[in-house]
């Protein structure tokens, strides 16, 4: 069978093509009689259907998918965090197209074309925009300024005193004959180093101001938060289950917990009326329509302090919460990556951990988050705990945690870091203090441009109210005007429409990168946009 | 009030026993752990031998660490790049680290291809690299073929949290355990016939346990073949660089260079994909530095995406960037280990070989011998070789890996890891085996010609492959790493 294009039913051409004359006129006589409708059923019909589908055929095996870029070579700021790529969009689409045991172009798994589509959620795509084109005060002042990206160079200036004072003759220590590299480079346990494992605990009962102590043998380290909430979340549920999550969240969740896991983010709305906070009415709520959906519900994932807005949930909450997953027997996910960035008192924050040990609660489904990213500004050194009360967890995370293990040398050096007590307690001292004043200025200059934020007390951010300026109330309105601030005011933040935030206008500001004097520069820049957009531009 | 703990709070994967911790295989290592040998306060303590890891050149590096503070930010001249470093979470990985990478990569193989830096993608170790190639390329329920024997990892890391299945491609002894074409079309075809979809097939390249490499006619063979079916060829060549004899290593980079160079672009490379890591070859585990290096430029933005859950620490990676960027030391270091690992090779092999213990002939390549015990076997079955492995560990004091836990077809195949330890430990270990052999030496049945083992090349249902072998009854030898299907 022929499968040039020739072989179409076509009216017979008075001149055939020269290339194929002799062959051409076989087949276009008994061709003609099929497309007059003289061939009968066979022919008439069977015979059409055929060429129509070896010319479907053909077109697929030809069709050869353009082939994407290669990888951009976009050499990456040492700020930028996961810029996605805006390539091989074709490749991705079509493979899905085709079928089970098709001859077309390779397949990937389902779920890696998935991952692998470019991610348009402007977290990322602000992101992406900024590592273009980094604003620095003398090189490239009119550069896009980061305010999408929640980390925090305040205190840099103390660790690199405290490397300089402590410093080793090399990688391995001193003459430390117990930090040969033979020591380091070997295989280590998987799940972190016990002296590691102790003195993370003893940072983190610092950090979240004493009133908690935790135990080491408790705790699975791996490298970072991304791989501990990953790695929590294959514990607790199965494919096709779900996490009930307060909104806004974080957009790295959407990542994090769905990606490999199969688990769903079922969103429990939180409004502005209520600064946010969660209510176990809107839980019950989000839990009930669940099941009516048929999702089983393996637990709740909160952040505390939270992301984006900054709220610490109160003892109540806490206490409420507890009840609420004790009667629906599912578990609690406590991220508390920013209990150190608090600008409120220490006394406000409280730990899951410290509800938990105080009261009679069943600890079995208590787990709680935590990582060097953002109270320690480590996020390059990859540093994630799990901490939980169920020794069958822990186990099974110990056991996963081979996937994602902390780098042994980076574990030598933090080991150091986190014991000499004496640093980390100014470290944290002065942290907090910075960041407080980084938040009265900020919020102050957001406030004299009639912008509001939220209450909030920790975090590395604030939760920006600026529908004022928004035309059209809805969520293209504010994408209209996050376009506006980041192409025209060259300031990227992040929208609330990306944080899942159900009421439109909201934005996270990320302050903690930011030396005092470009706050000015950040207020001009969004003082422009929202003269632009009060003018109806 | 004591809470009931309730099993419904934990998830499938918590419960189950994809971890494969579970097998007899970790008794060795638990009389290791319990007992470990040590020069002067335990010489009669456990030798390991069963650790696939690679001391041999420290010292190398070592000196080189003295030599260039700089890589290191714990040192007064690296301490300015600190605030950089400590900051630095960018996926595609710090520059410096891809290109020293990509550098490398290209040395170890004699700068015969080179390496596009792009294409690097990190993850956790080779750990997470496979698990990660998994994800990409396979659904749940899917499968990769794999030669046999393998590294027994690969049924954690390429099945537990990824679904994907794995069907083994039995090869034998009768040709020194290479995989031949005629196995692998028809472990493809049989694996179709029980509606089995074979996404891709996994090469070890220079093998784990084996120690050999592949030829280069084979692997043009083996990729014309996986090109002509559409399915992957993954290609784990994380001891490339201990390749310490002839003959030559050929990289599948090179087949693809080839391929490339000579105008007849036959291969699909949207279907290559390499798992490297420093692990091996440059004795690394702790690093954590595990490697993608995909031509598919679909599974290299997935596999990056994929990275956050194992990136490489910045610390790591300023580290790397700069040791594997000094082309002198990085060409030092490779014929430092190639000549060590070759030197302790044979004088291991010797040892063994002055007692009569056979080891795989054509081996040139990784971290370990694979040794032929199987005189020393009672009757050729599973169990013998498992009651000889006790012996080994619980009288001989030597913690080796008994064959079936790589799913090898024949009992009574050992794999002994030689590069980790010194040489006087390697003295101690040949000396226990020179005692245990003599004291069986009554034991030892007269070399006869061993029938090739019918190997039950999947004449059976391949869905219940797995039930089949697991059953009691089965006639086919059963792994002591027994897998729940989770």
């Amino acid at each position: 069978m022929t499968e040039s294009a020739s072989s179409e039913p076509e009216p017979p051409s008075p001149k055939p093509r020269a290339a194929a004359a002799g062959n051409g006129m076989r087949l276009v006589v008994p061709l003609q009689g099929v497309v007059q409708g003289r061939g009968g059923l066979i022919l008439g019909s069977l015979i059409p259907c055929a060429l129509f589908y070896f010319f479907q055929l053909y077109l697929k095996r030809h069709r050869s998918p353009k082939r994407p870029p290669a990888s951009s070579s976009n050499p990456p700021s040492p700020s930028a965090s996961s810029p996605n790529h805006g390539d091989l969009a074709r490749t991705s689409s079509r493979s899905n197209l085709l079928g089970r045991g098709s001859i077309g172009p390779v397949q990937l798994s389902s779920r890696g074309m998935a991952i692998a589509k470019p991610n348009d959620s402007p977290y990322y795509v602000g992101l992406e925009k900024v590592a273009g084109d980094p604003f620095h005060r003398v090189d490239n002042p009119d550069g896009k300024i980061q305010l999408g990206f929640s980390e925090n160079t305040l205190c840099f200036d103390l660790i690199e005193r405290w490397m300089k004072e402590n410093l080793m003759d090399s990688l391995m220590g001193g003459d430390g004959a117990e930090l040969s590299i033979n020591g380091m480079a070997t295989y280590q346990p998987f799940d972190g180093l016990m002296e590691l494992k102790v003195a993370m605990a003893d940072f983190m009962s610092r950090v979240m101001g004493k009133g908690v102590s935790f135990d080491p043998s408790q705790m699975v380290l791996m490298a970072g938060a991304a791989p501990a909430i990953e790695i929590l979340t294959f514990c607790l549920a199965d494919l096709g289950n779900a996490f009930l999550i307060p909104t806004p969240y974080y957009p790295g969740f959407d990542r994090d917990i769905k990606f490999r896991t199969g688990v769903e983010l079922i969103p429990v709305h939180c409004r502005s009326a209520d600064n946010f906070m969660l209510t176990v009415t809107a839980l019950d709520q989000a839990y009930n329509q669940a099941r009516k959906r048929g999702l089983k519900v393996r637990g709740i994932l909160i952040s505390n302090p939270s992301n984006p807005v900054g709220n610490i949930l109160s003892r109540e909450t806490l206490y409420e919460l507890l009840d609420f997953a004790q009667e629906k027997n599912i578990h609690i996910i406590s991220d508390e990556i920013f209990a150190g960035s608090l600008y409120g008192t220490t006394k406000e924050f409280v730990s899951m951990a410290e509800i938990i040990e105080a009261e009679e609660f069943d600890k079995s489904r208590v787990h709680i988050i935590y990582g060097l990213s953002k109270d320690l500004s480590l996020p390059g050194f990859r540093v994630g705990v799990v901490y939980s009360y169920n020794e069958n967890i822990l186990a099974a995370a110990k056991r996963l945690a081979r996937f994602s293990s902390i780098s042994a040398p980076t574990q030598r050096l933090l080991i150091s870091m986190l014991s000499d007590t004496k640093f980390i307690e100014e470290y944290i001292e002065t942290n907090r203090r910075r960041i407080r004043r980084m938040y009265d200025l900020f919020v102050g200059g957001l406030d004299q441009l009639g912008i509001q934020c939220a209450k909030s007390s920790g975090g590395l951010y604030c939760w920006a109210n600026m529908s004022v300026l928004i035309a059209l109330y809805s969520e293209k309105g504010e994408l209209e005007l996050w376009d506006k601030l980041l192409n025209v005011g060259k300031v990227n933040v992040t929208p609330g429409s990306a944080c899942h935030c159900i009421e439109p206008g909201w934005f996270r500001c990320c302050f903690a990168a930011l030396a005092e004097e470009d706050v000015p520069l950040v207020m001009e820049r969004i003082g422009k946009v929202a003269e632009m957009c009060k003018s109806g531009q | 009030m004591v809470f009931k703990l309730n099993n419904q709070l934990l998830s499938r994967m918590a419960i189950g026993d994809g971890h494969g911790e579970n097998s007899s295989y970790f008794d060795g290592w638990k009389a290791y752990d319990s007992d470990p040998y040590h020069h002067q306060n335990n010489p009669d303590g456990v030798i390991q031998m069963g650790l696939a890891e690679n001391q041999l050149c420290f010292d190398k590096v070592e000196e080189w660490l003295k030599k260039n503070p700089a890589a290191s930010i714990c040192t007064p001249e690296g301490v300015a790049g600190f605030k950089d470093v400590a900051i630095f979470q960018d996926y595609h990985g710090l520059p410096q680290f891809r290109n020293a990478v990509a550098k490398f990569m290209g040395k170890v193989r004699g700068d015969r291809v080179s390496f596009d830096p792009d294409r690097i993608v990190m993850a956790g170790g080779a750990t997470g690299a496979h698990e990660t190639v998994a994800f990409c390329l396979a659904d749940p329920g899917e499968a990769l073929l794999v030669p046999t024997p393998y590294y027994p990892g690969f049924d954690r890391d390429l099945r537990w949290r990824t679904g994907v299945q794995l069907v083994p491609i039995e090869c034998d002894s009768a040709n020194n355990f290479k995989l031949r074409m005629e196995d692998l079309e028809a472990a493809y075809e049989m694996a179709k016939l029980n509606n089995i979809r074979v996404k891709g097939l996994l090469l070890t390249n220079p093998s784990n346990p084996l120690g050999t490499i592949l030829d280069g006619d084979t692997l043009r063979n083996i990729a014309a073949f996986t090109n002509e079916n559409n399915i992957h060829l993954i290609c784990d060549e994380i001891y490339s660089a201990t390749v310490f004899g002839k003959p030559d290593y050929v990289s599948i980079a090179e087949i693809v260079d080839e391929d490339r160079k000579s105008g007849r672009n036959g291969l699909n490379l949207d279907l290559i994909h390499i798992v490297y890591s420093l692990s091996k070859d440059m004795g690394f585990p702790g690093l954590r530095v595990g490697i993608v290096y995909s031509y598919n430029d679909v599974v290299v933005s997935c596999a990056r995406k994929m990275s956050s859950f194992g990136l490489v620490s910045a610390q790591t990676q300023h580290m790397i960037g700069s040791m594997l960027s000094d082309a002198e030391f990085v060409e030092e270091f490779l014929g430092a280990n190639r000549a060590r690992l070759a030197e302790r090779h044979g004088a291991f092999t010797g040892g063994l070989g002055r007692v009569g213990i056979r080891c795989l002939r054509s081996s040139n390549a990784g971290l370990f011998v694979w040794m032929d015990l199987r005189r020393l076997l009672k009757e050729q079955s599973v169990e013998a070789e498992t009651a000889l492995w006790r012996v080994i560990i619980n009288e001989v004091k030597l913690n080796v890996s008994p064959g079936s836990s790589f799913h090898c077809s024949e009992p009574g195949w050992f794999r002994v890891c030689f590069a980790n330890m010194d040489d006087e430990t390697m003295e101690v270990a040949l000396g226990r085996i020179r005692a245990f052999v003599a004291k069986h030496k009554e034991a030892m049945k007269p070399a006869r010609k061993l029938c090739a083992q019918s190997s039950l090349k999947l004449s059976f249902s391949g869905r219940i492959y797995d039930e089949f072998i697991m059953s009691p009854r089965s006639p086919i030898p059963q792994s002591p790493l027994v897998r729940a299907r989770t």
